[in-house]
């Protein structure tokens, strides 16, 4: 029983704890790299398009229409959306009327049993970022109650969006300054491109179970 | 090959040595990771100093092994995670089997997680009509060929692409033969991703557990990691119960360790940090999420003051890529699931030394492995370690089957070899008889073992210390 297994493996563990005192010195911590606002958007524009991310620079007028030639040049049918997030609002608020050819925007507003279908079936999915970090070229993923988790990782073309002020220069950093430990949500998650593998002879495949293609919008104002 | 069969470790190296095609997809896919770490880790300064502190911090986080555990199961608690306690992997995969009936579950979908094959617990699972399908490509490949993993970090990669061409072709009904790696992970993608749909229980491993806020760390590539925490309405996360460390804080530089030791990466394509169930009002992810903490001898490596550094391996596995055993015999012929160095310290300390300790022998003790651990375990050290236990009576060994090795003819030899080497008359008496003599004795017994694969020395007419004696010490 894992009450009485609990019980035994915590007395082991306490009598070596109790025979063999050990303190250990905690050596400082790595330097903070730092990078000036320029340099963080070049460096994780770099680094990700280096793991075959698409990065374009835009800015908070311009993005939505970025998005819509994205999607017409892929003839994507159908784009999955949160739309109480503020990417949300604006990007419904662009498609108005005028949908003709822009795909098919499915609300994630319902639990995943009610729409899972629809989830695995739809072709992209757009989603707000919470920040990215420099030193690694990596998004910051911070899902909500109005901004799922599968979003992000079943639909075969996943589209972030960037601000672009909040490019911190490491995970440390960020960690520290937003104080993570106080508010961690159910589940954060770091994206530094599309997915891969290299379980086969160690050559490079994409979209082996996540997004087959990343595109990051970082608005620059 | 499983833990439950005897391991004859000198037949499956044999086995190994002869396998040419295996031997060279191990050695060409080892040199890539090898000069991938090189890369990653060009800075010699910083990366010495990223270990001393990812040393310290595992170091640390073991100092308060009881502490950090409670607090993260208080924390995960709190959070909504379950927390399980197992003492041994029957246990584990029993509460496994538990969650999956309380949920009358037969479908599992597994990220990678080497705690998962330590228990061997696909293979329980079917006996109890459950699907566990792996979902890491290299995971999935090696179980259509019921192998278990070659390498921690690259399960599959004693396998070339041809060979892997056919595996899919001869197990994944209605797909064309292909021989290129694009096509044969799309393939893998459709199959899988009909199963992630329909799956009632995800499972992982953890690689980091932090005791602070009660969150999981995953890192991956692929993605199927975070379908499987994801998808299905409940999720079992397995860990060692080493794998907790103390804050959110020290998870990057580890992470940044960990991810560049394994596979030369700055970062993986994921880090998924999950710290909770869904919560009200969340629109997906598992309802119910619980962590099995496993012991299995942990505990007991522990409570030996120096073999405790075992515990601080985060299973990049870059010693096993750096190891030339390994490189020679793949990670099979090691008979358990950790294979190479850290292996070669680890199954001997979970398993006994009578099953395991021979894996001790099978290392030229050339201090790679010690020389690129992330956190510094003193490899070949605990490797002697053993080695000597092996030999050793002493009551206060901690370690199961200490002495097993022991026999009358050696503890005869050594006695002799004191007594002559602290008696100088019977010293100078017994090399000159070796002069004489040595080269005549019949190669039987020990001597027959220690000249199977080794040149016999030749003993030389007179002795150094009588050179010595008779020419001086030229000092030029």
């Amino acid at each position: 029983m894992s009450e009485g297994s609990r019980h035994r493996i915590f007395s082991r563990l306490h009598a070596a704890t109790r025979q063999s005192p050990e303190s250990v010195l905690q050596p400082p911590a790595m330097p903070i790299k730092t990078y000036s606002q320029k340099e963080k958007i070049e460096r994780l524009k770099t680094l990700m398009e280096a793991m075959r991310t698409e990065v374009h620079l835009s800015s908070a007028k311009n993005w939505a229409n970025t998005v819509k030639d994205i999607l017409k040049k892929r003839e994507v049918k159908s784009l999955l959306y949160a739309p109480r997030t503020a990417v949300g609002e604006t990007l419904a608020h662009h498609w108005g009327n005028d949908a003709g050819d822009l795909p098919h925007l499915i609300p994630y507003e319902i639990e995943i049993e009610q729409l899972k279908e629809k989830v695995f079936t739809v072709e992209a999915g757009i989603t707000s970022t919470e920040g990215a970090i420099a030193e690694t070229g990596a998004l910051i993923l911070w899902p909500t109650e109005k901004e799922p988790r599968l979003m992000s990782i079943v639909p075969p073309l996943h589209i972030a969006v960037l601000q672009a002020d909040k490019i911190h220069n490491s995970l440390s950093e960020v960690i520290q300054k937003e104080n993570w430990p106080t508010k961690m949500p159910t589940n954060v998650v770091l994206v530094s491109g599309p997915s891969k593998t290299a379980d086969i002879e160690m050559t490079l495949a994409f979209g082996v179970h996540g997004p087959k293609e990343l595109i990051v919008l970082i608005l620059e104002d | 090959m499983t833990s439950h069969q005897p391991l004859d470790f000198e037949k499956n190296v044999s086995r190994a040595l002869n396998d040419t095609q295996l031997i060279k997809n191990i050695k060409s896919a080892m040199a890539t990771l090898v000069s991938k770490r090189k890369t990653i880790f060009a800075d010699e300064t910083e990366t010495e100093q990223l270990r001393i502190l990812g040393s310290a911090l595992k170091k640390k986080a073991l100092s308060n092994l009881p502490q950090l555990l409670e607090q993260l199961e208080e924390k995960c608690t709190q959070n909504g995670i379950q927390v399980h306690w197992a003492e041994t992997t029957a246990e584990a995969n029993q509460q496994v089997l538990d969650i999956m009936k309380s949920h009358g579950a037969t479908r599992l979908v597994k990220g990678k997680s080497m705690v998962s094959e330590e228990m061997e617990l696909n293979a329980f699972l079917q006996k109890h009509g459950i699907e566990a399908l792996e979902t890491d490509l290299g995971e999935f490949i090696i179980q259509l060929n019921h192998e278990t993993p070659a390498h921690i970090i690259v399960p599959a990669i004693h396998k070339n692409k041809v060979q892997i061409s056919k595996i899919f072709h001869d197990n994944i009904p209605d797909e064309p033969y292909t021989e290129d790696v694009a096509e044969l992970t799309a393939i893998a993608r459709k199959t899988l991703r009909q199963k992630f749909y329909q799956a009632d229980v995800g499972l992982s491993g953890v690689n980091f557990a932090v005791a602070e806020t009660g969150t999981l760390c995953l890192v991956e590539n692929e993605g199927n990691g975070r379908l499987c925490t994801t998808v299905p309405g409940v999720h079992i996360a397995l860990m060692g119960l080493e794998k907790v460390v103390e804050k959110l804080e020290d998870v990057p530089p580890l992470l940044r360790l960990l991810i560049g030791s394994a596979t030369g990466q700055l970062i993986t394509t994921y880090v998924n940090m999950i710290t909770s169930a869904r919560r009200e009002g969340e629109k997906d992810g598992p309802k119910e999420v619980h962590l099995i903490i496993l012991d299995n001898g942990r505990s007991k490596i522990y409570a030996d003051p120096r073999r405790r550094q075992t515990l601080q391996c985060i299973r990049c596995g870059t010693c096993l890529s750096h190891c030339p055993v390994y490189n020679r015999i793949g990670g099979h012929a090691y008979g358990y699931i950790y294979p190479g160095p850290i292996g070669k310290i680890l199954n001997p300390q979970i398993e006994g030394l009578r099953a395991a300790g021979v894996l001790a022998s099978a290392s030229s003790l050339c201090n790679a492995c010690e020389e690129v651990c992330p956190v510094k375990i003193q490899i070949p050290d605990l490797i002697r370690r053993i080695r000597n236990e092996s030999y050793s009576k002493d009551p206060t060994c901690t370690i199961e089957g200490h002495g097993y090795k022991r026999n009358p003819v050696e503890v005869l030899t050594w006695k002799a070899w004191q007594i002559i080497n602290t008696h100088p008359l019977l010293n100078a008496a017994g090399l000159k008889i070796l002069s004489v003599l040595g080269m005549k004795l019949p190669k039987i017994g020990p001597l027959k073992d220690w000249t199977r694969y080794r040149t016999t020395p030749e003993l030389a007419n007179k002795s150094l210390h009588e050179l010595v004696k008779q020419h001086g010490v030229d000092h030029e």
